[in-house]
């Protein structure tokens, strides 16, 4: 795939004119996602896919076009000429764009991660034989995933990965289940087995009569998975230069330091730790790590080519969204063995859903438990609780009332799959809070 | 176009394995889209996409395999790896002793588009570029954004059956997405009011035809004047009032309480690891009170504008108008053919709608809810606002969040308004309510006469593993709620 998207870009190139340059992106995989329900297969599913996005600049105008390609090359390089003819024809009438930025110091990358996926056989068999009796339903996308970038400055960069995500859930009754997920680059089959045989012994915790409790503040542990989906909503343009500059990041009051998180946060984007290409879109490559927030207080931002050049900053090679694709939030000192103990009375939150922004000036937060919550009484698990709505402000959640960040972390892989596999990842530990408001 | 379907068809046709069935959906998809930034114009972004997806199905073994290499090896190999598929799947997947076979296929679709897209792009900058400049009315204005995106799909739909004699599905949809936001800050308060919702309600099928049905020219001026007026307003209160939701709030409200809980996909569980589970179950069905009496909810691909207009789901079901919920009983679910099947067998019979859609070449069909909307009633808008004593105007979606059965829900807009003694008061920001499903639809107490009838939509509606997100339409009324929980910001 490698030298196929090369040997079309050197195409391409070599019919560039005059003063034209050319940047072109690449994004192909080939997966196989099998959908999983009552234990049983519902759609087994294979895609093959590979679209390569132009971005012609003449005279600091720029037009962009992506399309997908069919891997033929011959075929391939004729529809590639006739789209860039065709972007070629429009930029004239096309505005100077004075917020063009792109790469001209021509750094090379190449990422290659081999793994061992599993065969379609694997797929659909290891998995069935280990639910045989449970209520599983979910979704393993399995394969590689490539992404490529040059320029007719002659920058070249490579990335692909191997990998897998086995995302699934047992359910004992209606809402009530246990969310787990198995990700990495080498398959392994005990290791399914390892997982579900842990689920089969948490199912009985959910066959209690479950809670509900009546709104108000409970201390509360959240798992990792649960601190992610609070921190992954700061993609809405939290950590995003050009929503800080236009006063629009939920962040706000944190940049402007009239507020601030625990001393014990520090969230970073962590190229190094991540699967997310070290290269953005118009060829900047990332520092290895950017720190956003240090010891609660705002630290950097993420700086996309166009905002650089837009407010005059230095860009960090963020995507055009602005967004972390590499989250990790360092760790506490707290025993993830013993939070039952620390957490002595109150909610254990395995899953947060559907997050959204209550009042973003504030950065409160809504959203709901989900799968295996639970009343945890000195320390002990009570019963599981029925869906509890929270609507808080992360300024309390990590801040006045976080009581500490668990001593690990878990590397999660990000389940998205809107138009094709996501390479986002999170390394994120648990965090006990004193108290987390509950409102419905 | 770019894909020469009869060439495909006729790749297909020598490649037809003999199983209980083969089907083939192709789909190409060019699109366009065109910004203005604080009047400065934003990269033009084109694409071209296309692509295949073989079904393969034979007794209870099903499989899929999609291709952007539409050769003749391209389609052998798709083909080979959906036979694959089926074959292990068999005696493993959820349609035990179920054979599911697509009706006849043969019909054709094209929006009903007034005003093709004809227009350069200097015209479509330059219509941007011209609101844009209308936004910076204060120096209060810290950022706005005029975009337009254009989408024309052409997907075919064929089995080995239908081409044995001659036939396809073909539909042809034009869809056009106007969107226009303008954010203002001021001692350190951020308001944004946006043209329909931050997440463009009012995309439409249709061309430069929408423009016009969604008021776009001139709204620059008016979305940053009322920007300022939220700036300048008071909290939202909190409390228990009557609530008069706009149609560009309903349609949210309308999308995650009434269109998710009811597709039939999530009540079997098949959503249940993504997107979430039902609070509906299927003994609902028929004798449910889902709402008040006034509630009236139809499935509609009819309507000529709105966004999930088709003659065709993707399984092949021809299309139909539908109530789904009647004088407020709960009627039937939003399941495709091969749904309604699987709730059959387990002893619940309902009619199937069409409504088994996949959002591209590369995503399997499964359960959306296309055009789901509400039917008007015969109050006025004015009658409506003199019946409230004391109660909140909430217009254009800001936040929204839900659980997973779909019952547990808190909404947020850009919009509100106090209405005291039967008449419009002050403006109010940050106004948010909460409820449960179950309940707030029972609360409907007036709907509004078709003068208040708006066709809007979403582009974003996102469910599926792997993920799909697809298009959507939602008309509505305006209509009014007793009894409801509001509350607004901390400031």
């Amino acid at each position: 795939m490698k030298d196929y998207f090369f040997d079309l870009a050197d195409f391409a190139i070599s019919k560039l004119t005059g003063t034209e340059v050319l940047l072109l992106k690449f994004e192909g995989e080939v997966s196989d996602f099998v959908r999983f329900n009552h234990g049983r297969v519902r759609q087994p599913l294979s895609v093959r896919q590979q679209h390569l996005a132009l971005t012609l600049i003449d005279k600091q105008r720029q037009q962009r076009m992506s399309f997908a390609l069919s891997g033929n090359k011959t075929e391939d390089c004729t529809l590639l000429l006739q789209q860039l003819n065709t972007i070629r024809a429009r930029i004239p009438s096309i505005p100077i764009d004075p917020y063009l930025l792109y790469a001209t110091a021509c750094c090379h990358t190449d990422q290659i991660r081999r793994g061992v996926l599993p065969t379609i056989e694997q797929a659909i068999g290891d998995i069935v034989d280990q639910a045989m009796g449970l209520d599983l339903v979910g979704i393993l996308s399995s394969g590689p995933v490539y992404r490529g970038f040059a320029n007719s400055l002659g920058q070249r960069n490579w990335h692909e990965v191997d990998s897998f995500l086995f995302d699934w859930s047992i359910y004992h009754v209606a809402d009530k289940a246990i969310k787990m997920s198995y990700s990495g680059t080498h398959w392994d089959r005990s290791q399914i087995s390892q997982r579900i045989d842990t689920a089969r012994e948490q199912l009985p915790y959910l066959a209690k009569e479950a809670m509900t409790i009546a709104p108000g503040e409970y201390p509360a542990y959240l798992s990792p998975v649960a601190v992610d989906e609070l921190l992954s909503l700061l993609n809405w343009g939290g950590f995003s230069a050009k929503e800080q500059h236009t006063q629009q990041s939920v962040l706000q009051a944190l940049i402007n330091k009239a507020q601030s998180l625990s001393p014990a946060i520090t969230l970073r984007e962590n190229t190094l730790l991540g699967l997310a290409p070290a290269f953005d879109s118009v060829g900047f490559v990332r520092p290895d790590v950017i720190t956003l927030i240090d010891a609660g207080q705002h630290a950097d931002s993420l700086i996309s080519p166009r905002t650089a050049q837009e407010y005059g900053l230095q860009t960090n090679g963020a995507n055009e969204s602005e967004t972390m694709q590499s989250l990790e939030l360092l760790p506490g000192n707290l025993d993830r063995a013993t939070i039952m103990h620390h957490l002595d009375e109150g909610i254990y939150v395995s899953n947060l859903h559907y997050l959204n922004f209550s009042d973003r000036a504030a950065c409160r937060m809504t959203g709901l438990t989900r799968f295996a919550t639970f009343w945890v009484k000195q320390g002990k698990i009570v019963a599981p609780l029925n869906v509890m709505r929270f609507d808080d402000s992360l300024y309390r959640m990590l801040g006045d009332h976080l009581v500490g960040l668990t001593s690990d972390s878990e590397w999660m892989l990000s389940s998205d799959t809107y138009g094709q596999r996501s390479v986002r990842s999170s390394h994120v530990p648990g965090a006990l809070l004193s108290k987390l408001r509950l409102t419905l | 176009m770019f894909v020469d379907i009869e060439t495909i068809i006729s790749r297909f046709k020598r490649l037809i394995p003999a199983v209980d069935e083969c089907s083939l959906r192709i789909v190409e998809e060019s699109a366009e889209w065109t910004a203005v930034r604080q009047d400065v114009a934003m990269p033009l972004t084109e694409s071209r996409d296309y692509g295949a997806m073989i079904t393969i199905r034979d007794g209870d073994g099903l499989g899929y395999a999609a291709t952007s290499d539409l050769s003749d090896v391209g389609l052998r190999a798709a083909l080979d790896r959906a036979l694959d598929w089926m074959r292990l799947s068999k005696q493993r997947s959820v349609f035990s002793n179920q054979t599911f076979r697509l009706p006849r296929l043969k019909g054709r679709y094209r929006s009903a588009t007034t005003q093709p897209f004809t227009w350069s792009i200097a015209d479509r900058i330059e219509v941007l570029m011209n609101e844009s400049r209308a936004c910076k009315i204060d120096a209060r204005v810290v950022d706005w954004q005029a975009s337009l995106s254009t989408q024309h799909i052409r997907s075919a739909l064929m089995t080995a059956d239908s081409l044995a004699s001659g036939d396809y599905v073909l539909q042809e949809t034009d869809i056009t997405i106007p969107a226009l936001h303008v954010t203002v800050h001021e001692g350190g308060v951020t308001q944004t009011r946006s043209w329909g919702g931050r997440d463009n309600g009012f995309c439409q099928q249709g061309g430069y035809d929408v423009l016009e049905r969604a008021g776009f020219i001139g709204s620059g001026p008016i979305a940053a004047q009322e920007a300022l007026q939220l700036l300048a307003a008071p909290n939202c209160p909190s409390g228990k009032f009557d609530l008069l939701l706009m149609p560009d709030q309903l349609m949210l409200q309308i999308h995650e309480s009434i269109g998710h809980p009811l597709e039939l996909d999530r009540i079997l569980g098949d959503e249940r690891n993504y997107a979430g589970t039902s609070f509906v179950t299927l003994d609902m069905f028929g004798s449910y009170q889902y709402g008040s009496s006034l509630l009236n909810v139809t499935y509609d691909p009819t309507q000529a504008t709105e966004l999930a207009s088709f003659a065709f789901d993707d399984e092949g079901a021809q299309a139909q108008r539908q109530y789904v919920i009647q004088n407020g009983i709960l009627l039937r679910p939003l399941g495709g053919m091969q749904s309604n099947q699987r709730a059959q067998q387990i002893g619940y019979a309902f009619d199937a709608v069409a409504t088994s859609r996949a959002c591209a070449w590369n995503r399997p069909p499964i359960d959306r809810m296309s055009n789901l909307n509400i039917e008007p009633g015969n109050t006025t808008l004015d009658e409506m606002i003199a019946s409230i004593e004391d109660g909140i105007l909430m217009e254009t979606n800001a936040s929204w969040s839900i659980d997973d059965s779909r019952n547990k829900f808190q909404f947020g807009c850009e919009w509100g308004q106090r209405i005291r003694n039967g008449k419009r008061a002050e403006i109010v920001r940050n106004p948010n309510y909460r409820g449960i499903s179950k309940t707030f639809w029972r609360s409907l107490a007036m709907v509004g006469d078709a003068s208040t009838f708006e066709v809007m939509g979403t582009p974003y509606c996102g469910k599926g593993e792997p993920n799909q997100a697809i298009w959507v339409g939602h008309a509505s009324p305006v209509c009014k709620f007793t009894g409801i929980d509001v509350f607004g910001a901390e400031r």
